[in-house]
C-alpha cells in the first residue's frame, strides 16, 4: 500500500500562496496520494492557486486574529486528524510559523519531526527524507518508522513549483479549538522591512557582503553594486548579528536560500552556515583577501583581494557604462 | 508583581564547530566522543537570563542539559558567568535521540529545577539544528511561547518581545510563565570573569539519568537508512588582484551577458 494523503502547510500572504508553498504542492503531487493544501489563516481567494498546483481540498484556519501560528494552526490540524482525516505525510515550508506548528503538533501526535529537508521519496510503505549536513558536502536519508502521519520540513527552492493540478480546490473549514494557556501569546503589531529592488530570494544577481567590510557603512558598496546589477543585496550572518543591516538581508541557513543567475560574495570567508543558503547559485564570483577562505573552493571566480579596493574600482567600471 | 524572577535557560554542549564535523560509522549519528563546548548559541540565552533576573531585582538563572558521559565543561561556562546551577541529563540511551524526546527528557528537566517564570532556547543548535525543540518544549509543559526573539523585556508579569518575521518583526506580547528562544546578536554575551570561573567549580549540577526524570521509553520513530556525498561544487579561477582584479569580473559578467 503506497501512501495515500498528503497534506501541504500552505501559506497564503496578501492573497497568493506563497513561493515554498506551490513548490511543496507540486512535489506532493507527484507522491502518489491525494493532495490537500492546510492555510493557517484566511484562504483570501487563494484556493484556485492552490487547486492548479495539486490540492484537491483546501483546510483553513480562517484569520488567526493576531494569535501566533504554533499553537492555534497545531490544534486546527489535530481536531482534523481527530476527527478522521489522517493524512500519511505532512510537508511544512522552513518558516517560522510552520516551523512552530509543526513542532506543537509532533507533541500533540507524539511523533517524530525531520527538519531542513531537500528530498522526499515514497517506496512502498516507506517514506524517505533527504537533508544535507556539513554544509552540504554530505546527504543523508532518513526513513520514518511507526505510525503516521509523518511530519517533515523543505528548505525553500528544493523542488521547482509547476501548474498541474484540476480546479479550485474545496475549501473545508479548519476551526482553532481552545488552545488555553499556550495560545496566549498575540502580535500587537508588525513591521515590515523594506526594500527597494528585487527580492533577495527572487534576484537572478545577489551581491552579499560579510565581516571583511571592516564596518557598516561600507555595505554602502554592497548596495550600490547590487543596484548596479539590477540585483538585491544580501548578507553573511556574521554582519546581521552585529547589526550592520537588518535580518531579512541575511543569507544562509537561517536566513534565505537564495540560488540566482550571479552570486557575489564580498569579504565573506564561506562559514558553513552561508554556504548551506547560496551554493544552488549558478556563478559565484568571490572577492576576499585570506587566499584560505573556505568561499573560494565553491567560486567559478575568485579574486583574491582587498574589497576595498576590488569593490570601488568595480563600481566605478559599471557606472561608466 | 513579580518578586524576582526564575528563569530556566535549555543549553547543549556541543564538539567544536571550528573543527570538521563526522559521523560515527557505526550509528550515523554525529560524533560527540571529544570534548565538548557551549554552543555559541546559548551564550546569548544565557546572557539574556541573567539580565532580566538582574532587571528583576531577584531571581536565579538554572541551566539544563543534556550531554553524554556527564560531560560538563560546557554548563560550566554558562555557570561561570552567573547561572546558579544546573541539571545535567546524562544517559546512553539518549544517544542518537530525536528533537521530540529531546523536549521531553529537557522538560522534566526543568521542572526539576523548581518554580519558574521564563525558560529561554536557543533557535536551534549548532550542531543538529533540527529547531523545533523550544516550541516542542512549550507544548509539553502547556506553555505559550515566542520563537526567534530577538528583543525581549519583562514587566508586570508579561513579556514584550520583537519576533523575526521573513520581512522584518512582530511585536509581540506574551504572559509569563512562557518559553522563549532568542536569536544569535540578541545580547552581547559577557566573558567569564576569573571570579566567575573560581565561582563556578563549586556551583551544585545536578546529574541525573533519563529514568530518574520518569522518562520512559527512549526510542525513536526514524531510522537513517544512507549517508552519501553531495556532489561537489568545483572550484574555477582564483587570481590574486594585481589592481585589474576588478576588469576580471568585468568580463566575467559580461560573458554571461548580466551587464
Amino acid at each position: 500500500m503506497a501512501i495515500s494523503s498528503v497534506w501541504v502547510y500552505a501559506e497564503v500572504v496578501s492573497g497568493a500562496p506563497t513561493s515554498g508553498t506551490l513548490e511543496l504542492l507540486t512535489k506532493a503531487r507527484s507522491l502518489g496520494g491525494s493532495v490537500a493544501a492546510f492555510v493557517p489563516g484566511d484562504v483570501a481567494g487563494a484556493a484556485a492557486a492552490l487547486g492548479a498546483y495539486g490540492a484537491a481540498k483546501v483546510f483553513a484556519t480562517g484569520d488567526l486574529g493576531g494569535k501566533l501560528p504554533g499553537p492555534a494552526v497545531s490544534a486546527a490540524m489535530k481536531a482534523v486528524i481527530d476527527g478522521g482525516e489522517s493524512p500519511d505525510l505532512i510537508m511544512f515550508p522552513t518558516t517560522y510559523g510552520a516551523r512552530d506548528a509543526m513542532s506543537r503538533l509532533s507533541v500533540k501526535l507524539d511523533r517524530t519531526v525531520l527538519t531542513n529537508n531537500v528530498e522526499v521519496a515514497v517506496d512502498g510503505d516507506a517514506v524517505t527524507v533527504t537533508t544535507p549536513i556539513f554544509g552540504g558536502n554530505t546527504l543523508v536519508t532518513t526513513k520514518f518508522s511507526g505510525a503516521g502521519p509523518y511530519l517533515a520540513s523543505f528548505r525553500p527552492k528544493s523542488f521547482a513549483a509547476e501548474e498541474g493540478g484540476a480546479a479550485a480546490g474545496e475549501v473545508v473549514a479548519a476551526a482553532v479549538p481552545d488552545t488555553g494557556a499556550t495560545g496566549t501569546a498575540v502580535v500587537t503589531a508588525v513591521h515590515v522591512e523594506e526594500s527597494s529592488g528585487p527580492k533577495l530570494d527572487e534576484a537572478d544577481v545577489v551581491v552579499s557582503g560579510g565581516r571583511g567590510l571592516g564596518e557598516a557603512a561600507k555595505f554602502e558598496m554592497v548596495e550600490q553594486l547590487a543596484k548596479l546589477l539590477k540585483g538585491a543585496p544580501g548578507a553573511s550572518r556574521a554582519i546581521v548579528d552585529a547589526g550592520w543591516v537588518p535580518y531579512s538581508y541575511q543569507v544562509g541557513q537561517t536566513g534565505k536560500v537564495v540560488k540566482p543567475t550571479v552570486y557575489i560574495a564580498a569579504g565573506i570567508s564561506g562559514a558553513t552556515q552561508h554556504m548551506v543558503g547560496m551554493k544552488g547559485s549558478k556563478n559565484i564570483i568571490a572577492i576576499n583577501k585570506d587566499k584560505e577562505a573556505p568561499i573560494f573552493s565553491i567560486a567559478d571566480l575568485g579574486i583574491v583581494g582587498d574589497v576595498h579596493k576590488v569593490l570601488p574600482k568595480l563600481i566605478e567600471a559599471l557606472q561608466g557604462r | 508583581m513579580l518578586a524576582g524572577m526564575n528563569v530556566v535557560v535549555c543549553v547543549k554542549q556541543i564538539p567544536d564547530p571550528a573543527q570538521p564535523g563526522a559521523l560515527d560509522p557505526s550509528t550515523n549519528t554525529l560524533k560527540r566522543d571529544g570534548k565538548l563546548i557551549l554552543d555559541e548559541s546559548d551564550s546569548y540565552g544565557v546572557e539574556m537570563a541573567l539580565q532580566l533576573v538582574d532587571a528583576a531585582g531577584g531571581g536565579e538563572v538554572s541551566l539544563v542539559s543534556m550531554a553524554p558521559n556527564a560531560e560538563m565543561s560546557g554548563l560550566r561556562t554558562a555557570l561561570a558567568m552567573g547561572a546558579a546551577k544546573g541539571v545535567l541529563v546524562s544517559d546512553p540511551s539518549l544517544q542518537g535521540a530525536d528533537a521530540l524526546t529531546t523536549a521531553k527528557v529537557l522538560a522534566k528537566a526543568v521542572e526539576r529545577t523548581g518554580s519558574f517564570d521564563l525558560v529561554i532556547a536557543a533557535t536551534e543548535s549548532t550542531d543538529g539544528y533540527t529547531g523545533t525543540v523550544p516550541e516542542q518544549l512549550a507544548e509539553l509543559l502547556g506553555l505559550p511561547s515566542v520563537t526567534f526573539a530577538k528583543k525581549v523585556t519583562a514587566a508586570g508579569g508579561s513579556l514584550q518581545v520583537e519576533r523575526q518575521t521573513e520581512d522584518g518583526y512582530d511585536e509581540v506580547t506574551c504572559p509569563l510563565p512562557a518559553v522563549v528562544s532568542v536569536t544569535a546578536g540578541v545580547v552581547e554575551p559577557r566573558y567569564p570573569s576569573f571570579k566567575g570561573i573560581m565561582a563556578a567549580k563549586s556551583k551544585p549540577v545536578d546529574t541525573v539519568t533519563a529514568a530518574d526524570l520518569g522518562v520512559a521509553g527512549t526510542s525513536w520513530e526514524q531510522q537513517i537508512v544512507s549517508v552519501t556525498a553531495a556532489e561537489a561544487r568545483a572550484a574555477g579561477e582564483v587570481v590574486e588582484d594585481d589592481g585589474e582584479g576588478f576588469a576580471k569580473v568585468v568580463a566575467y559578467l559580461e560573458n554571461l551577458k548580466v551587464i
